[in-house]
């Protein structure tokens, strides 16, 4: 692979640091979101709706063990009937360069409104989730994941 | 690219009608961000698969939608109810208007 | 008994250490100044069932001196509690007297007097004559021998065999189950070999392939001892690909998964268990955490931190036992097991005197044939040391402090860092650093010594991460180990301050002058855990630089100012 990668973790920053083999060219510094950005686009995307915690679950490791491949699923409750559903799922880094990460969309037919994906995570930040309910209905939960050098271990 | 991308794809066997299961599936693709530059301190343009859809006798069972900080070779689980035998049709579609396609006999008993 | 030492009982207070010490008996006869192989394994029996631990051995064949930490700081909830004390404190609160042999397994202070009065500990054939002599007393068929990892890596011969001494020292033992961390260091391939190979089940329900999140290994299974059906579930280093190489286990991912711990206690007891045992290497804060929020585990072994106490801690029903590392000590456990439930237990943290313990022929001979290949190299007498050198400790530890002299004088650095790990053996005053000692400090599968240029603030955020991982206030986050050591800087620490913000006053003790934020300095370091990393191997770095001084002296380093303890 050629070049170096802008969403390298500080992990592998500190390391690559802690390397004279360091890539020749060093990646530019993107401005990269904040969280209250972040926070202010996603009330701006839903018309500044209410947005009520709970009802959807992020279920991400507390510590990244590769900030390039992530493990993510989301999972809201909900009969998933025709009546009943969970239309969608938006997913926003609030520290990456760009803090959209995916959107999921589900049907009466998926059954479960449950589904798995991997990221990649420039830094520590928090992974935001906001559901879309067949009503209308907004739901929204948070988690930091961090992202660390780690210490070397017993 | 050296390869074409493929698409592997995980369906349980047994399915019961009406049961919820999940399908993994994955697909080899470098989801060249946009965010890097190369030796020569050009931008790498983005080159990304945007959007993943699963498809159930042509009704849509779930879709997903990827930004730039998916990661390479991309993972997608989800779940699927099905009450019909039929077939599971999964479509990624590249930035460079590609599509991949996969799909799977679905019998429930 | 074969002890040709005097076990001399140093100091008053005897009648305390009959009363409640976990060493149990043991007590009485250091206070009546000899000590013998039954006094170590006299145990009172209960119940069906006898669980046996050992962890940690970090693949000490032989007997060693080990000193435990002066410095071991808990934070958050574990603040000021056993395993969280050292010297007096742990004294005071397991009714040890000072002066005692167990003063000297599990305390620091007079380390080098009481190392001479009572002797190495550990030693496989040791370990070996021990659990022999309980599964005999017992009945083996109510015995289960269990170990918590990190036992293929720490010493010459593991490195050069690539973990198969320990694989048969192990087998032989007969050692129905383990857990793993430090194994991982050798690579999927071969970790798969070696499992294969060994008798024990090795069980890791943490571990899944990063492809399809499918299990790689076992993740427990069920044992009948004593006509009980207990279930051992594994759990591995949930941190291994952050604190050691991840490119040797591309394909492998960790991570605590505490629920699917539930899921895996839930199905054991479905099954008809018992018992439930999580054979754990998450480190005993983090279990200590685990023990309050999962359902339905009798007793979680610990592991990975090292820490040994001579009694156990409970969280609700829960037993949590700390075993000790470098086949110091032995744990026996046994259960009243009545209607599925733990009606009563007893507990005994054995220490494992080597002079006051038989060797088992037949295991000394498997350690003889292990080491006999290696025997010239690892005899050769490198230099000698003035100093006590040890390892353990949170901010310094004195052998810790030779290998950064090392760095610093043999690659020509300003700054060294060398990682904290919690393994390797202690040097008494006077003691020859031969290859072996140099090996058992650093025997890894990604040696090299790099050198490179950082700048302050890189390096501040280095301490920062490392520091977060050792004194975040959620054990959760808590990565083990000790905090990197510095050589040829110093700096004061805030330990209960927030991220980012515990560190201050970097300063260049050469100069004296403030480290420069901008500036970059030369560095030297072992055991990065990036792919390529360039440099001669650490032993032979080390080995460099006490073949040119011959003796060793290491002065007493006060370069770490801590406060927030």
């Amino acid at each position: 692979m050629a070049g170096p990668v802008v969403y390298r973790t500080r992990r592998s920053v500190l390391h690559m640091a802690a390397l004279a083999a360091a890539a020749s060219v060093i990646a530019p510094r993107l401005s990269k979101a904040d969280a209250k950005a972040v926070e202010a686009e996603i009330k701006k995307l839903y018309d500044g709706k209410t947005i009520a915690d709970g009802r959807v679950k992020l279920d991400v490791p507390q510590i990244a063990e590769n900030g390039l491949v992530v493990p993510i699923t989301v999972d809201v409750e909900s009969p998933m009937t025709e009546q009943n559903y969970v239309k969608a799922v938006h997913v926003y880094a609030d520290g990456n360069p760009l803090p959209g990460v995916f959107t999921f969309r589900f049907s009466p037919l998926s059954g479960r409104a449950s589904a798995s994906t991997r990221m990649r995570l420039a830094q520590t930040q928090n992974i935001v989730a906001v559901a879309e309910m067949s009503d209308g209905s907004l739901f929204t939960t948070k988690a930091e994941v961090k992202v660390t050098i780690g210490g070397c271990g017993g | 690219m050296a390869t074409r991308p493929t698409p592997r794809v995980r369906v349980p066997g047994n399915i019961k009608a009406g049961d919820a299961v999940e399908v993994k599936t994955l697909i080899s693709h470098e989801m060249e961000s946009g965010q890097r530059r190369g030796q020569d301190g050009k931008p790498i343009p983005r080159k990304i698969i945007n959007r993943f859809t699963a498809t159930f006798n042509g009704k849509p069972v779930f879709e997903a939608d990827w930004h730039a900080a998916i990661s390479a070779n991309p993972y997608q689980s989800f779940f699927f109810r099905p009450s019909e035998n039929g077939e599971l049709k999964m479509v990624w579609k590249d930035d460079d208007g590609s599509e991949y396609t996969a799909t799977s006999r679905i019998t429930v008993s | 008994m074969i002890s040709r030492r005097h076990f001399l009982h140093a100091t008053a207070a005897a009648h305390a250490l009959a009363v409640a010490s976990g060493l149990g008996p043991l007590g009485r006869a250091a206070a009546q100044q000899r000590l013998s192989e039954q006094d170590i394994l006299r145990f009172e029996p209960l119940g069906q069932v006898t669980i046996l631990h050992v962890t940690d051995i970090h693949a000490q064949l032989v007997p060693l001196y080990f000193r435990e930490p002066s410095i071991n700081l808990g934070v958050g909830p574990a603040k000021g509690k056993p395993p969280h004390l050292t010297d007096q404190a742990f004294r005071d609160f397991f009714k040890i007297a000072g002066g005692t042999a167990e003063a000297h397994a599990l305390t620091s202070d007079d380390f080098t007097a009481l190392a001479r009065t009572y002797g190495r500990m550990g030693g496989m054939d040791r370990v070996s004559r021990l659990i022999s002599a309980i599964r005999a007393e017992r009945g083996a068929d109510k015995v289960l021998l269990l170990d918590g990892g990190d036992t293929w890596q720490g010493s010459w011969t593991a490195l050069q065999t690539r973990g198969d001494d320990m694989v048969q020292v192990m087998n032989a033992l007969g050692v129905e189950a383990m857990t793993s961390h430090w194994e991982f260091t050798y690579g999927e391939d071969r970790v798969k070999e070696l499992a294969e190979k060994s008798k024990a089940a090795f069980l890791a329900q943490n571990v899944r392939d990063n492809e399809w999140q499918e299990a790689v290994f076992e993740p427990r299974k069920t044992f009948e001892k004593g006509g009980a059906k207990i279930a051992v579930i594994g759990q591995a280093f949930p941190r291994t690909p952050i604190a050691n190489p991840r490119w040797m286990i591309p394909k492998w991912e960790f991570g605590l998964r505490e629920e699917d711990i539930q899921k895996q206690v839930d199905e054991a007891r479905a099954e008809g268990a018992d018992v439930v045992v999580l054979l754990s290497h998450n480190g005993f804060d983090v279990d200590a955490k685990l023990a309050t929020r999962v359902n339905g585990i009798d007793v979680i072994l610990t592991a990975h931190t090292h820490d040994a106490m001579p009694g156990v801690v409970t969280a609700g029903r829960t037993i949590l036992v700390a075993s000790g590392s470098h086949g110091k000590f032995v744990s026996r456990l046994d259960l009243d097991i009545r209607d599925k439930k733990v009606t009563g237990y007893r507990y005994k943290l054995l220490p494992v005197f080597s002079d006051a313990i038989t060797p088992d022929p037949s295991m000394a001979g498997l350690v003889h044939t292990i080491r006999k290949p290696f025997a010239t190299e690892l005899a050769q007498e490198i230099g000698r040391t003035d100093s006590l050198l040890f390892r353990r400790g949170n901010f310094n530890g004195t052998f810790d402090d030779l290998i950064a002299q090392a760095m610093l004088a043999e690659r020509d650095a300003e700054i060294a860092l060398t990682p904290g790990f919690r393994w390797g053996g202690t040097l008494l005053p006077g003691d020859a650093i031969t290859f072996d000692a140099i090996a058992n400090a650093t025997a890894i599968t990604y040696p090299a010594c790099y050198r490179m240029e950082m700048t302050g603030a890189q390096l501040k955020d280095v301490l920062e991460d490392v520091a977060d991982n050792i004194f975040h206030p959620d054990p959760y986050f808590q990565g083990g180990g000790d905090m990197v050591r510095v050589g040829g800087v110093g700096y004061a620490i805030d330990v209960s301050a927030p991220m980012g913000r515990r560190i201050s006053d970097l300063t260049l003790l050469k100069s004296g002058r403030p480290l420069e934020a901008s500036r970059p300095y030369t560095v030297a370091g072992w055991a990065s855990v990036n792919q390529g990393t360039q440099g001669p191997p650490i032993w032979d770095v080390v080995k460099a630089h006490v073949a040119r001084h011959k003796t060793v002296r290491i002065e007493p380093n006060s370069a770490v100012k801590v406060t927030g303890a």
